[in-house]
């Protein structure tokens, strides 16, 4: 960022003289400096994972949840701020009532990602607001079958078959491309969001932190919601073993 | 400029006193031959038979929606779940129902949304319906329903009933609409026999409600839903329950 100071990145509505908003580039900066969270979409379903950082040992465990109900069928992922992402959150649970109450059925995900992309793109042209620092991951699994959204702090939003937003997105993304996504269910899919949590997670920098894992497929009844105990336990046992013998393997190659 | 009695001259002639509106003259066109027809029903379901058993509720309403005395509309249903701890049912203006059922709908959903485990129980909707009941009714424009909560909470049955009015009570029978004169006394009198009936007793009984209701209201109509709340099945409502119809004595009636 050789053109901090410049006096172009003091408003979100101005340009800098190379075509930038630094406003929006600092936004999406907040959202590297927070935990990693994946979305990855199968032929069945979607499940979502977070890496939440737990801060200091005195927090009770649940709290300052990452992943959201939208409405009955969609989730709502975030990195970044998490006050920021709320309102988002709120936001998106807004329109998706309001839908349902002006047409009697759920929202589609894709209308439901332009509204959200659209309002947090607003907050990207004026210099009396702020961008939000969270970028978002939306998924649902309706009638339309698995779909899958990410928004940034731009107000840019893509479909994705599978995605990685916050501090290691980019090792994140490595580890999900090695994946044949489209023919997996969601039960695999719940191991492999585990194991790449616990594997993307730096233990250096960040010491403790919660896993979240959440889906939506044919045995959630096409429903977004935390994964059963049993399947939580299942796949952190999974990732844990899986890091353990990672790391007995990196000890025999010493 | 002073009058005889050495008043002094108004400030303006014919405009509005100060502070207060103009009239126009000529002719008032406020219409006043017009019907509310907010305040009466349109189209009309019957009876709500419903009963505690020992260790449940059990709630039945057939599917006819009138129009005055025309049987035009012929699957009206108006049993609903509200979620696992309580089943609803209504009489009344089907609008009306239909209306107040998308809000609860919604409520349910937002409460999904929250994920704290806490769900709505049956006292906390039969008091909320009491209230919008009641309120309604305070506009001089009711909600033209009869509303019956049946649920389970903390183990036990609950059966309240809320009318249009906003009157509210909680009983072990509870029938609304013509029920309330031919159901009411067929149940209290098996209930004196039998203080509590069994969950199969109860569905025979209310069988036989619905029975003898299909013969005398002439606003009912063969098919009818039942919802069973208990801790054994949880709630479930079933659909198109049939009178079992015998006319064989008809031909004896002049």
């Amino acid at each position: 960022m050789s053109s901090i100071g410049t006096g172009y990145d003091l408003s979100a509505s101005q340009f800098s003289p190379d075509g930038r908003v630094f406003q929006v580039e600092y936004a999406m900066k907040a959202v590297e400096n927070s935990g990693t969270v994946i979305g990855l979409r199968g032929k069945d379903g979607v499940v979502l994972a977070a890496e939440k950082l737990v801060m200091s040992k005195l927090h009770e465990p649940g709290t300052n949840k990452r992943i959201f109900n939208v409405d009955r069928h969609v989730g709502m992922a975030f990195s970044g701020l998490i006050a920021d992402a709320r309102q988002i959150v709120d936001i998106a649970r807004r329109e998706a009532a309001n839908y349902r109450s002006q047409y009697g059925v759920s929202i589609p995900l894709n209308y439901l990602n332009d509204r959200v992309s659209m309002y947090m793109h607003a907050y990207t042209l004026y210099s009396a607001v702020r961008p939000y620092g969270c970028s978002v991951i939306l998924a649902s699994c309706g009638e339309e079958g698995p779909t899958m959204y990410t928004i940034d702090p731009s107000g840019v939003s893509y479909g994705y078959h599978g995605c990685a937003i916050g501090k290691a997105k980019q090792s994140a993304k490595t580890e999900i491309e090695k994946l044949k996504l489209s023919g997996m269910t969601c039960r695999e899919l719940v191991k492999e969001a585990a194991k790449i949590i616990y594997l993307v997670h730096d233990e250096l920098k960040d010491k403790n932190f919660e896993l979240e894992l959440s889906w939506m497929c044919e045995e959630s009844g096409g429903r977004h919601e935390k994964v059963p105990e049993h399947v939580f336990l299942e796949a952190e046992k999974a990732a844990k073993q899986a890091m353990e013998a990672d790391s007995d393997s990196d000890t025999e190659d010493m | 400029m002073f009058d005889a009695a050495g008043n002094p001259p108004p400030f303006w002639h014919n405009g509005p006193t100060p502070g207060g509106l103009y009239n126009f003259p000529g002719p008032k066109t406020a219409p006043s031959d017009f019907r509310q027809h907010s305040q009466a029903p349109v189209t009309t379901a019957t009876s709500i038979v419903a009963m505690q058993y020992n260790k449940g509720v059990i709630i039945a309403g057939d599917l006819l929606g009138s129009y005055g005395s025309l049987a035009r509309y012929r699957n009206c249903p108006r049993i609903m779940k509200v979620n696992d701890n309580i089943i609803l049912g209504a009489g009344g203006d089907y609008a009306d129902f239909q209306y107040v059922k998308d809000i609860i709908e919604q409520k349910i959903i937002d409460e999904d949304c929250l994920d704290d485990g806490f769900k709505l129980k049956p006292k906390s909707l039969y008091c909320w319906l009491t209230r919008i009941m009641y309120n309604r009714r305070s506009k001089f424009d009711p909600f033209w329903n009869n509303f019956v909560v049946g649920g389970l909470q903390d183990g036990e049955p609950f059966l309240g009933t809320v009318d249009k009015l906003g009157t509210a009570y909680t009983d072990k029978i509870v029938c609304s609409g013509y029920g309330a004169y031919i159901a009411v006394p067929l149940l209290r009198e098996a209930l004196e026999k039998n203080p509590t009936p069994s969950k199969a007793e109860a569905r025979a009984l209310v069988e036989k409600c619905m029975e003898v209701l299909y013969y005398r209201d002439a606003r009912s109509y063969p098919k009818y839903q039942i919802a069973t709340i208990d801790e054994a099945d949880g709630a479930v409502v079933e659909d198109l329950v049939s009178v079992n119809q015998n006319w064989s004595l008809a031909h004896m009636i002049y």
